[in-house]
């Protein structure tokens, strides 16, 4: 660097007048007539941090000032750098001139570009943002004809450069490889061992180019790409087992003296050079002994030349024992290693005693005896005086511990933890002792208090898993169950009396482990009655130092207790006080204690008496609690609903202003977004036998729950009474199943609901008391769980919803077994069957879900109707079952048994609902088909009216229709005439529904009879089904309009030109009203709000608003194709018309 | 692996700092102050390396001016005590024909950051020291 730095001095003289700070060696005086001067001198003057503080802002602000004055001249902004680098160099923030030193870095000439270039490795780091702007500046130094320049770049670019910037400068680097100055060289294998660090896999073509750097003639370059081959090594040393001999022999060189002079220090040749070849023949050499045969010579030369007196050679001679024990074992160099390891252990000078004592802990494993050789040493050293040489004692004797001296070094090591004070040396500590003790304790009782006093000091700071692993270690027991038996005993005992002493504080968690261990495992005891455990668990209950975590714990293990004490007055007191307990979770536990409490035989069922490793079987679906959930909704509970769901209903609670028309609804839109699809994949899980009602579910909850926001006069901020007591009526989740759970319980007559819950119980008791144990975040991790199983919970009880009083889980089980496979069935022939699938999983939810219901019987249906009247007056989702089951218009029925007319008098009976005109679709001279539709509210009817021409009878005139892929087709009754009269007319009604949207389709058929002479006919015939005769008005008002947009998840939107004859709003919406069947819910200004279902009950709601003569048209529907339907059908009818 | 290079007075006042690893400048305010405290509490007796969290501090003490150089645990400290002394021989070197020696650390206290800065960097790379000599 030198070179460099008198280069430019030479160079470029002119620079250099008066004062300038790094000039050099002679501007070093004179720069304390320089500003910079004159405030190093200032701070080094001042006493308290407080004026350090002030008069360093006072310089920022003055330095801020200057900085972005456009009159100050890079000469003065170099100048300011180097003040601003000194004050972020004593910890304030100069990032106002972070982008002044890139600037000078680009503009400066040599030596400002060099003052710039420092500043910026200095102030930036790899990830900040502004590095990006240096890359060109770097670039452009990097091809420069100025060596100095060149340097200036390479050296940054080692220090920080951004990642992914680094294609732009790699190829210049690796030219630089091959130039001609060594300096440059250097710098640029630097460069490339730094991309190595941060992106090695953008360097691994240039491997062989380092291959070169290490043979350079120039040293410097060879020691520079030693870093990146220590590095490459420690990866893979398989890979470059081929340059041991390179290593040896440069070594060798090193060792040999014949390097320049100048790489002496202390006239040992270049010792950290040595060092660096000695970790990577280490590492190549571990394990290999042909590979350690060639180094054995170096590594006895490199001990022996060591010998003189003198740090650095120790640092060496460190190395290389490292090294001698590293590699494959050579025993004269092992006993010269053993030596020198003795010679800086015995040494008076207190750091060789250290790298002595770090020497030992290393080979100690190796070699085990040399232990012995020093016992002395070690011995005083753990009663040295520094704290320092105590610690790496401990390390040291950490390593050579066995069942014979664990006592004794597990008591030098509790006496350091106890004189310790810093946190990281006693995790440290605290870990090794539990790992020692746990594998070499001698006995129980020295176990357990070992373990006592790990607890104890290590208290909240130690790692969890220790007494995670302890308590595992306990209820696990080992081989003998007598020797458990005694353990267990002994730490009850060792507890207890702990808990008898008066004002010992003990941390949270030794508090938790002894509330387990006193849980589980006071039964134990003889004398002592559980009543009295009891008693000392509830006292510390009542401590206000102990955290509520640690209650939970101590809840927990009274409430194990209690199924053993026969009665006690402490619980009933703890049960008083703690269900009126501020804090949720202990008022919960204290609600499960106090349900538990009252049912003796549950609870002792429930919390068997040393019981806690076995097996659970968890019910995660929670499907005993289904009835429980039926019948508590039927009392008009308010359905559960899920975290996010009142989040967003929260959130849009509190909008202010509303701007959109309805509101946004990013929120919920991607809640129903995401919603579907995952009822998809649940669908054919086991236990997804009611996910497909779940997910309908929540679909009209959602139209109860969201709030009314927008109405007739706009933003509707009243009614807030109502959502607020529905979100009152909203269970807690945590407690509403835990009370659903004792609820459930009690009822008798659900036997097997009963032992399931059991296990349930005990396993919420498991977890809850495990989950608490995981540190500070069990919290909310038990009410994570909470959440996801009580949302399990909801979507299962749907099914028992859905089936009133049926709670025979055979049934259930016979429903479920049924849903999943005709959702599986279906989802097969789904996709094999459309092949422009839009994937409407909406609309396959709701038949899916029909079909479901269609499995129970009709006496089912009043309660199902129930619900859904439950959902406002929006188009109940519920009402699919009405359209399944189908109910033949008892009017057309009977017109169809017994009409012999002509079709218009069979439409007049059906004039309630609109129809289309007849039209002929096929005849011959025999017979002639034509075919009406009949818009009915429910489904669409379709009716072929076979007219015989003919004077003669026909016979069994039959009309079949094909199966569509896009309907599904039920046949009337009456459709199979085994008779018919000359010169009748006969109708054949089939009610058609549709499977997913579409924009039109074919309905075809076929109508086969046999005349008189048994001659039989069959004739083909088709119809065009559009989907708009499956729309029809949906009549809601407008409130619920609102609440249903915001439910919504796919929206379309799109400009439509209007023709002349509808350019007002209402005309376009008659327009619309009458051609697609949308229902005109309100027309505010030049806003209309319209609505429409698609059968069965796919709601879509339409927002139009008008511009001039352009109609904006906004669909919004749970189903996501139908809205693209829509928004075309109202396209053609629009330009159409 | 070096993680940072300290220059601190026996005030407890910073002269110099670079760090090799990005930390966050309130927080080096705070990591200087800690270090320098073990520093100060250690007598002539005790060994110049000091464990602090996970990482070890090795020092050396030039009059009032402590050179604390931070490592991480794979480093040799023997080697990076005698690359501290090869610094402040350097810094000698670079300064003497301004001051006599017994002076460096007052001059140390007011060098140019630019140049202070510059020099361990030429002979460390990355927190890795070298041999590659600055003279």
């Amino acid at each position: 660097m030198s070179d460099i730095v008198e280069k430019t001095l030479t160079a470029l003289p002119g620079l250099f007048l008066q004062n300038q700070p790094g000039g050099g060696p002679a501007a070093a005086k004179a720069s304390f007539s320089s500003r910079l001067g004159s405030l190093v001198r200032g701070i080094t003057a001042l006493t308290s941090k407080h004026e350090e503080e002030k008069l360093i802002q006072q310089e920022l602000s003055s330095l801020k000032a200057t900085v972005s004055a456009p009159t100050t001249t890079l000469k003065m902004m170099k100048e300011c750098m180097v003040r601003l680098i000194y004050c972020e160099m004593l910890g304030y923030d100069a990032s106002f001139g972070y982008i002044h030193a890139i600037k000078l870095a680009q503009q400066g000439n040599l030596l400002e570009k060099r003052v710039g270039y420092l500043a910026v490795s200095l102030f930036l780091h790899e990830s900040h943002e502004l590095l990006l702007l240096l890359v060109n500046t770097v670039v452009k130094d990097l091809q420069s004809t100025n060596l100095v320049e060149v340097c200036m770049a390479l050296t940054v670019v080692s220090q920080i450069f951004p990642r992914e910037m680094i294609p732009a400068v790699l190829p210049l680097i690796e030219d630089k490889l091959q130039h001609s100055k060594e300096i440059v060289r250097r710098k640029a294998v630097l460069a490339l061992y730094k991309f190595h660090l941060i992106a090695p896999n953008q360097v691994q073509h240039i491997h062989i180019k380092f291959r070169k750097a290490l043979c350079d003639r120039d040293v410097g370059v060879m020691a520079a790409s030693l870093h990146i081959y220590l590095r490459m090594i420690k990866e893979n040393s398989s890979g470059y087992k081929d340059l041991t001999g390179s290593f040896v022999t440069i070594l060798k060189q090193v060792v040999g003296g014949k390097l320049p002079v100048e790489f002496n220090y202390h006239s040992v040749p270049a010792p950290w050079l040595q060092i660096q070849l000695l970790r990577i023949l280490g590492l190549l050499g571990k394990d290999d002994q042909r590979t350690s045969e060639l180094m054995y010579d170096v590594l006895d030369e490199s001990l022996r030349r060591a010998e003189l007196n003198h740090n650095v050679t120790y640092a060496i001679l460190f190395e290389c024992v490292h090294t001698v024990y590293s590699i494959y074992p050579k025993s004269e160099l092992l006993e010269k290693a053993a030596k020198c390891i003795g010679k800086f252990v015995l040494s008076p000078k207190i750091n060789l005693k250290y790298l002595g004592l770090k020497a030992l802990t290393y080979v100690i494993q190796q070699d085990p005896t040399l232990a012995l050789q020093h016992q002395m040493t070690i011995i005083e050293c753990l009663d040295h005086l520094d704290p320092i040489i105590k610690r790496e004692t401990l390390e040291l004797l950490y390593r050579i511990t066995n069942a014979q001296n664990i006592t004794v070094i597990v008591q030098k090591m509790l006496e350091y933890l106890h004189q310790s004070k810093e946190e990281y040396v006693i995790v440290n500590l605290v870990g090794k002792i539990a790992e020692l003790a746990e594998k070499y304790a001698p006995d129980n009782a020295w176990f357990i208090q070992t373990m006592n006093a790990v607890f104890s000091v290590g208290g909240d700071v130690m790692h969890p898993d220790i007494p995670n692993n302890f308590l595992r270690l306990l209820a696990e027991g080992f081989d003998d169950e007598t020797e458990d038996q005694q353990l267990r005993l002994y730490a009850v005992q060792s507890y207890l009396t702990l808990l008898d002493m008066e004002n010992v504080f003990y941390p949270q968690r030794f508090l938790q482990v002894m509330s387990w261990v006193l849980g589980e495992y006071s039964y134990l005891l003889d004398k002592e009655m559980p009543e009295e455990v009891i008693a000392k668990l509830y006292k510390l209950l009542m401590n206000d130092s102990v955290s509520s975590e640690t209650k939970a714990w101590l809840i927990a293990a009274v409430t194990k207790l209690t199924s053993q004490a026969h009665s006690s007055n402490t619980v009933e007191r703890l049960i008083h006080e703690f269900t009126i307990s501020l804090d949720t979770c202990m008022r919960q536990h204290a609600f499960e204690l106090k349900h538990l409490h009252e049912n003796v035989e549950l609870m002792k069922s429930l919390l068997p008496v040393d019981r806690s490793c076995e097996d659970l079987v968890v019910d995660a679906s929670l499907s005993f609690l289904d009835g429980f959930v039926a019948e508590g909704l039927s009392q008009g509970a308010a359905p559960y609903k899920p975290h996010h769901q009142r989040q967003e209903e929260k959130l849009s609670q509190e909008k202010v202003l509303n701007f959109e028309p309805y509101g946004l609804s990013f929120s919920s839109s991607g809640f129903t977004g995401r919603q579907s699809p995952a009822g998809i994949s649940l669908g054919s899980d086991v236990s997804g036998n009611s996910a497909e009602t779940g997910l309908k579910e929540t679909n009209s909850l959602k139209l109860e729950g969201i709030k009314k926001l927008w109405g007739k006069e706009g933003y509707l901020p009243k009614k807030e009474s109502k959502t607020g007591d529905e979100s009152g009526a909203l269970p807690v989740p945590q407690e509403s199943i835990m009370e659903n759970v004792d609820q459930a319980i009690t009822k008798k007559d659900q036997s097997q609901v009963l032992t399931q819950s059991k296990e349930e119980k005990e396993k919420q008791l498991l977890a809850s008391s495990l989950f608490v144990g995981l540190g500070s975040e069990s919290t909310i991790n038990l009410l994570g769980k909470a959440d996801t199983v009580s949302h399990k919970f909801r979507r299962k009880s749907k099914v028992k919803e859905a089936k009133s009083g049926e709670t025979t889980s055979t049934h259930n089980m016979t429903c479920s077994s049924f849903s999943s496979l005709s959702n599986v069935a279906y989802e097969d022939d789904y996709y094999s069957n459309t092949l422009h699938d839009t994937g409407d999983k909406e609309l396959k939810k709701f038949s899916l879900s029909s079909e479901l219901l269609d499995s129970e019987s009709l006496t089912e249906l009043p309660l199902v109707e129930k619900f859904s009247y439950c959902s406002l007056s929006t188009p109940s989702l519920f009402a699919n079952n009405n359209m399944e089951i189908f109910h033949p218009p008892q009017s057309t029925a009977a017109s169809v048994a017994k009409e012999s007319s002509l079709a218009s008098s069979f439409l007049e009976e059906t004039t309630e609902y609109m129809h289309s005109n007849a039209m002929e679709v096929c005849n011959n001279e025999t017979i002639s088909v034509s075919s009406y539709k009949i818009w009915k509210d429910d489904c669409l009817l379709m009716v072929w009216s076979v007219t015989n021409k003919s004077g003669l009878e026909l016979k069994s005139a039959d009309l079949e229709i094909f199966p569509a892929e896009n309907f599904k087709v039920t046949e009337q009754p009456g459709c199979c005439l085994p008779v018919m009269e000359a010169e009748s007319t006969k109708s054949f009604q089939y009610s058609v529904q549709i499977e997913k949207p579409f924009t039109e389709g074919n309905l075809t058929g076929f109508i086969s009879y046999h005349m008189m002479d048994t001659h039989s006919a069959q004739l083909e015939f088709s119809v065009n089904l559009s989907l708009l005769d499956f729309i029809r008005p949906l009549k809601i008002s407008s409130d619920d309009f609102g609440k249903l947009w915001l439910s919504f998840a796919n929206d379309v939107k799109q400009n439509v030109k209007m023709s002349e004859s509808q350019a007002a709003l209402p005309s376009a919406l008659k327009t619309l009203q009458q051609k697609l069947r949308l229902h005109i819910i309100e027309i505010i200004g030049n806003e209309g709000l319209l609505a429409c279902q698609l059968l069965p009950s796919i709601p879509c709601l339409l927002h139009c608003r008008v511009h001039a003569d352009i109609l904006a048209l906004w669909f919004r529907s749970s189903c996501s194709t139908l809205p693209d339907y829509l928004l075309y059908q109202c396209q053609k009818v629009m330009e159409g018309s | 692996m070096i993680k940072f290079f300290l220059m601190v007075n026996k005030q407890g006042q910073t002269r110099l700092s670079k760090y090799y690893e990005h930390v966050d400048i309130n927080k080096r305010t705070l990591l200087e102050t800690e270090v320098i405290k073990s520093c100060l509490s250690r007598s002539n007796e005790q060994c110049s390396f000091i464990e602090y969290k996970d990482f070890k501090l090795i020092y050396r003490q030039y009059a009032a001016l402590f050179i604390v150089v931070g490592v991480n645990d794979t480093e040799n400290e023997m080697a990076i005590y005698e690359f501290i002394h090869n610094f402040v021989e350097v810094l000698d070197e670079y300064f003497s024909r301004v001051e006599p020696i017994d002076e460096l650390p007052k001059i140390c206290s007011a060098l140019e950051p630019q140049q202070a800065c510059f020099s361990p960097d030429s002979s460390s790379f990355k927190g890795a020291a070298s041999t590659t000599p600055i003279y």
